[in-house]
C-alpha cells in the first residue's frame, strides 16, 4: 500500500524545486514554468487529500486550479511577449527600475 | 465679657466703605484726566486724602464715644470666593487698631501729599506721581481695614506695587529702575512666605477670616501648626518691613522722590508687618516660639541698621537704615507681647520719621538735590524753618524726655525687660546708644558747624506747602507723647488693647499667655509683661534715656570738638570704617550668590541644557530617523528575485511558526 | 502492484523536474516539463482520478507547454543564460530555504507514512469520476463555474489586446474612434 505521505511529500518535493527555480533562474519564461511547477504540485496534494477523505471536493478544486493557471498562462505570455518586444531581454534582472 | 464685632447699631460702619474710596476716586480721575488736570492733580489727590481722614476722624470719634468692649464692627460688601469649603468675601473689620492706623496714614498721608504739591512742581511727572500716591493710600487703606487674610494680602501686594511703581518714578535713570526692581523683587520672596502661611491656614483652619483664625487659635490649631503659620506670616513681615535678611532693598529705595520715601518707606507701608503681627495678637499669644523669633530678628537687625547708619554720608541713606532700626525696635515689642506698645512705636515714628524725611527732602530742595551731609553743614542760618523741624525730629528719635519718641522707645525696652529677655534689653540699649549716635551725627554735619557748601549754591527755604507739613509733624512728634505715657494705663495703650488681646476673639488662652520664664506675668488689660523683682520702670527709664543720650553726645563730642578730625580721618580709613560703610558687604553677598549663580545657572540651563541636551535630542532624533531610512531604502533593490527571496523566507518563518504551534 | 508504478514514476517527476530546472536552453526545459506533466498524470490514475488525468495531459501538457513553446520559439529567449550570479547571496539563500522547506516537509511527515491509509474513492466513484465531479461542479460549486468561465472570456480578451503589436494596436483604437464618431 502506498500510504499518502508519500505522494504528499512528493508534491513537497515538486513545490520547493519550483520555487528553487523562481528564486535562481534568471530566465523569465524558465521562471513562469516553475510557477506552474509549483502549481502541479499543489493540484497533487489536492487529489491526494481528496481519495484521503474519500470525497471529489479535491479533485474539484483542482480542475479549477487548471483552469485558472491556464488564463494566467495565457496573459501571463501575452505580457512577457509585450515586454520582449519593447526590451528585447528576457532576463527578470533587467526590470530593475522601481529601486531605491 | 468683650463682645465680638458687631454689624447693627453705629453708622461707622455704614461709611467707613468711603475712606478707602476717596483715594481710589482720586487715582481713577488722575489716570484718566491727569494731563488735562497737569497742575492740579496735587491739590486733587490731597484733597481726597483730606477727605479720606476727615471721615476717619469722624469713626474716631464716633469711637470713643462707645464702650470699650462695643468697639469692634465688620461689614461685607460681597462675597468673593465660594469654593467648596472656602468662603472668602470682601469685607472691612473697623475696630480700635484699625482706626488708630486709619488716622496714621490718612492724617500722615494728607501731610506728605500737601508737601508733595511744592516737591514735585515742575516735576516731568506730576499727574502720574499723585496718581500712584493715590492709589498707594487706596492699597494701604485696604490692608489695614481688611476682614480677613486674603483681603490683606490683596493690600499687602498692592502697596508692594505702588512702591515698585514710585521708587522708579525717575525711571530715566537705570539706578532708579534698578532699585525699584530690587525692592519688588525681594518684597516677594516674603510675600512667597506669606502666601505659604495662608495656605497652612486655610489647610488648618479651613477660612481666611480673622474671626475664625483667631477664634480658633486655642482650638483647632495645635502649638506647632500655629507656630509655623506666625513664621510664615512674619515671613512677609520680614520683607514688607525690611528686617534681617530682606532689609536691602529699603535703602535702595531712596531713589526715589523723598515724599515718597516718607510715606511708604517710614511711615506707613513697611509698618504694615508691625500691623500684621499685632493685628494677628491672639496667633502669636499660643506660639511664644515664635514671638521668640520675631523678636530677636527684630533686635539683631536694629543692631545692624544702627550699626551701618553710623557710616553712611547720604543724608537719605541714615534715615533709611534708621527705618529699618526703629521697625526692628517695633518687633521686639510685639515679640515678646506688647502688642499695644509696638503700635504705640509705630504712630510716633510714623510722625517723627516721615518729619525727618520731608525735612530732609527740604534740605535737599534747598541745595539743588544734594544728599552728601559731608558737602553740608551751617545750614541752621540759612533755612531755620526746616532745621527747627528737624530737631524737633532729632529730639523725639534719640529719645529726648517727654519727646513722643522718648515714650514709646523707653517701653520697649522696658517691655524686653519685663519678659525676661535680659540679651534682648541689652542689645537693644546698645542699638539705643546707636541711634542717638547717628542721629546726632546727621544733625550736626548737616545743619551745624562751618559750612562745607560748594560755591554757587545759596541754600533757600523751602515755600509753605512744604514747611506747613513739617510744622504739623513737628507739633505731633514733641506731643503725641503724652497719649501713651504709661505704657499699661496711657491712654492710647489702653484704647488699642481690646483689639489685640486675645479676649476679643473668644479665646481661653488659660495662664500660658506668652509666658517663658516663670517670673513672668502680663498685664490683664493690655498684655504688657513685667517681671517680679528687677529694676523698676523708673530706673529702666533711665538707663534707656541714658543710652539714647549719651550717643548724642559722643557724636557731639567727636564731630563738633576740634580734638578728633574727621575729616582727615576719612583720607585713610580703616578696615572697620570701610566695611561698614559698604554695609558690610551683605549686599554684595546677595549678589553674588542670587545674582551671580543665578545667572550661571540660567547660562547653563539655556545654553548647555536647552541648546545641546535638548535641542540635540531632538534634532538626532532626525538625523537618526535619516540614518536608519538610509539603511532601510536598501531594501528596494528593485530584483523581482530579491523580492521573491522575500516572500519565501517570509512563509518559511510561518510555516515555522505555526508547526511551533503544533508541536510545541 | 502500485508501489511499482509509484517509484519508478515519481523517480521520473523528480528528475524531470531538476532537468527542467537546471536546462541552460529554455526548450529543453520546456521539453522536460511536459514529461513531469505527464508523470502528474499517471499519479492522478493512481490516485483514482481519470478524469483529471484526462485533463492535466489536453490541458496542461497539450495546451499550455505548447504554448509556452510558441513563445519560446517566436521570440527566440531560448538564449544562454549567463551562469553568473548576479544578486550576491541570492543562491545560497535560495538553496537554504530550500533545504530549510524540505527538512519542515519530511519532519511534518515523518510520523505519517505508517499511518493514515486512503480512504478511497469507491464509494465516491460509483457512478463514475466524470459523473462524480460533474455533479459537485454543478451543485456546490456552481457558482465558481461560471465565475472561471467569465475568467477564461476575459483572460483571451485581455491576451489579445496585450499581444498585439503597437501599430496594429494604435489601428485598432483608432478604428474604434470613428465609428463611435460616425454613430454619435
Amino acid at each position: 500500500m502506498i500510504a499518502p505521505a508519500q505522494y504528499l511529500a512528493l508534491a513537497g518535493m515538486l513545490f520547493i524545486l519550483g520555487s528553487l527555480g523562481v528564486l535562481i533562474r534568471r530566465n523569465v519564461i524558465v521562471v513562469f514554468m516553475s510557477i506552474e511547477l509549483m502549481l502541479n504540485a499543489v493540484n497533487l496534494t489536492l487529489v491526494t487529500f481528496s481519495k484521503m477523505h474519500g470525497d471529489l471536493n479535491g479533485q474539484v478544486l483542482a480542475f479549477f486550479v487548471i483552469v485558472v493557471a491556464a488564463a494566467e498562462v495565457v496573459v501571463g505570455l501575452a505580457i512577457i511577449v509585450s515586454i520582449f518586444r519593447r526590451r528585447q531581454t528576457a532576463s527578470v534582472d533587467d526590470a530593475r527600475l522601481l529601486k531605491w | 465679657m468683650v463682645a465680638l464685632a458687631q454689624t447693627t447699631a453705629a453708622p461707622i460702619v455704614e461709611f467707613a466703605w468711603l475712606i478707602p474710596a476717596f483715594p481710589l476716586l482720586g487715582f481713577v480721575m488722575i489716570t484718566f484726566f491727569g494731563k488735562r488736570m497737569g497742575r492740579a492733580s496735587g491739590p486733587v489727590a490731597t484733597t481726597m486724602m483730606i477727605g479720606a481722614f476727615v471721615v476717619s476722624a469722624i469713626a474716631f470719634f464716633q469711637m470713643i464715644d462707645l464702650p470699650a468692649d462695643e468697639r469692634s464692627f465688620t461689614e461685607t460688601l460681597y462675597s468673593w470666593i465660594a469654593a467648596g469649603s472656602l468662603e472668602v468675601s470682601v469685607s472691612y473689620l473697623i475696630d480700635q487698631l484699625t482706626v488708630v492706623m486709619l488716622l496714621i496714614v490718612t492724617g500722615v498721608g494728607a501731610a506728605i501729599h500737601l508737601y508733595s504739591v511744592g516737591y514735585m512742581r515742575g516735576d516731568i511727572r506730576e499727574p502720574r506721581y499723585f496718581s500712584y500716591l493715590n492709589l498707594f493710600a487706596f492699597s494701604m487703606l485696604v490692608l489695614v481695614m481688611a476682614d480677613n487674610f486674603l483681603v490683606l494680602f490683596v493690600g499687602w501686594e498692592l502697596v508692594g506695587l505702588c512702591s515698585y511703581l514710585l521708587i522708579g518714578h525717575w525711571f530715566e535713570q537705570r539706578e532708579n529702575a534698578t532699585a525699584a526692581k530690587k525692592a519688588f523683587v525681594v518684597n516677594r520672596v516674603g510675600d512667597l512666605s506669606f502666601l505659604i502661611g495662608i495656605f497652612l491656614i486655610v489647610a488648618t483652619v479651613g477660612s481666611l477670616d480673622y474671626a475664625a483664625v483667631f477664634g480658633g487659635a486655642g482650638g483647632a490649631i495645635g502649638t506647632a501648626t500655629a507656630t509655623a503659620i506666625a513664621l510664615l506670616l512674619f515671613g512677609g513681615a520680614v520683607g514688607k518691613s525690611a528686617q534681617i535678611p530682606l532689609y536691602v532693598w529699603l535703602p535702595d529705595a531712596m531713589a526715589g522722590p523723598t515724599p515718597v520715601s516718607a510715606l511708604i518707606h517710614a511711615a506707613t507701608m513697611v509698618t504694615a508687618g508691625v500691623y500684621m503681627v499685632a493685628r494677628s495678637a491672639a496667633l502669636f499669644d499660643i506660639a511664644p516660639a515664635a514671638g521668640d523669633v520675631v523678636a530677636w530678628i527684630g533686635v539683631a537687625t536694629a543692631l545692624l541698621a544702627g550699626l551701618i547708619a553710623v557710616a553712611q554720608d547720604d543724608i537719605k541713606k541714615v534715615l533709611a537704615y534708621s527705618t529699618v532700626s526703629q521697625l526692628g525696635f517695633m518687633f521686639v515689642a510685639v515679640g515678646v507681647g506688647a502688642y499695644a506698645t509696638g503700635v504705640f512705636h509705630l504712630t510716633t515714628h510714623a510722625f517723627f520719621k516721615a518729619l525727618l524725611f520731608l525735612g530732609a527732602g527740604s534740605v535737599m530742595h534747598a541745595l539743588g538735590n544734594r544728599t552728601d551731609i559731608t558737602q553740608m553743614g551751617g545750614l541752621w542760618r540759612k533755612i531755620p524753618w526746616t532745621m527747627v523741624t528737624f530737631v524737633a525730629g532729632w529730639l523725639a528719635i534719640i529719645g529726648f524726655p517727654f519727646t513722643s519718641g522718648f515714650f514709646s522707645k523707653d517701653h520697649i525696652l522696658e517691655a524686653a525687660y519685663g519678659a525676661g529677655e535680659n540679651a534682648i534689653w541689652i542689645l537693644a540699649l546698645v542699638a539705643t546708644v546707636l541711634t542717638g549716635f547717628y542721629m546726632t551725627r546727621l544733625v550736626y554735619l548737616t545743619f551745624f558747624g562751618p559750612s562745607r557748601v560748594s560755591e554757587g549754591i545759596h541754600p533757600h527755604e523751602s515755600p509753605p506747602s512744604m514747611v506747613f507739613p513739617l510744622v504739623l509733624l513737628a507739633v505731633g512728634s514733641l506731643g503725641m507723647g503724652f497719649l501713651g505715657a504709661s505704657p499699661e494705663a496711657g491712654r492710647f495703650q489702653t484704647f488699642i488693647a481690646p483689639a489685640t488681646s486675645s479676649e476679643i476673639w473668644h479665646v481661653e488662652v488659660g495662664s500660658s499667655v506668652g509666658g517663658t520664664e516663670g517670673a513672668e506675668q502680663h498685664d490683664i488689660l493690655t498684655g504688657f509683661p513685667h517681671r517680679e523683682g528687677g529694676l523698676s520702670a523708673g530706673a529702666l527709664s533711665t538707663m534707656a534715656t541714658v543710652a539714647g543720650l549719651g550717643g548724642a553726645l559722643l557724636a557731639l563730642f567727636m564731630y563738633g570738638g576740634r580734638r578728633f578730625d574727621w575729616q582727615a580721618r576719612r583720607e585713610r580709613p580703616s578696615m572697620v570704617w570701610q566695611t561698614v560703610r559698604n554695609k558690610l558687604y551683605v549686599d554684595d553677598v546677595y549678589q553674588f550668590v542670587f545674582t551671580g549663580l543665578g545667572k550661571v545657572g540660567a547660562t547653563t540651563l539655556a545654553y548647555v541644557v536647552d541648546l545641546k541636551i535638548i535641542d540635540g535630542a531632538v534634532n538626532n532624533i532626525g538625523v537618526l530617523t535619516a540614518r536608519l531610512a538610509g539603511i532601510g531604502r536598501k531594501v528596494q533593490t528593485g530584483f523581482v528575485r530579491s523580492y521573491a527571496l522575500a516572500i519565501v523566507g517570509g512563509t518559511v518563518i510561518l510555516i515555522g511558526l505555526l508547526l511551533g504551534r503544533t508541536y510545541a | 502492484m502500485e508501489q511499482y508504478v509509484f517509484w519508478p514514476t515519481a523517480v521520473l517527476a523528480l528528475a524531470s523536474a531538476l532537468l527542467m530546472l537546471f536546462s541552460t536552453n529554455a526548450v529543453h526545459s520546456a521539453l522536460a516539463l511536459v514529461v513531469n506533466f505527464f508523470t502528474l498524470a499517471v499519479f492522478y490514475i493512481l490516485l483514482d482520478a481519470p478524469f483529471l488525468a484526462a485533463v492535466q495531459v489536453i490541458v496542461y501538457a497539450g495546451a499550455i507547454m505548447v504554448l509556452f513553446l510558441f513563445v519560446i520559439m517566436l521570440l527566440g529567449v531560448d538564449r544562454q543564460e549567463s551562469l553568473l550570479e548576479t544578486i550576491k547571496g541570492q543562491r545560497v539563500a535560495a538553496f537554504a530555504l530550500a533545504g530549510v522547506l524540505a527538512a519542515i516537509v519530511v519532519f511534518t511527515l515523518r510520523t505519517a507514512f505508517d499511518q493514515t491509509p486512503f480512504a478511497g474513492l469507491e464509494q465516491a466513484n460509483r457512478a463514475g469520476n466524470t459523473e462524480g465531479i460533474g455533479r459537485l461542479l454543478f451543485s456546490r460549486y456552481v457558482w465558481p463555474f461560471e465565475v472561471t468561465a467569465l475568467l477564461l472570456i476575459v483572460a483571451t480578451i485581455g491576451a489579445t489586446v496585450i499581444g498585439k503589436r503597437r501599430a496594429s494596436r494604435d489601428a485598432v483604437a483608432q478604428e474604434t474612434a470613428d465609428v463611435s464618431e460616425e454613430n454619435a
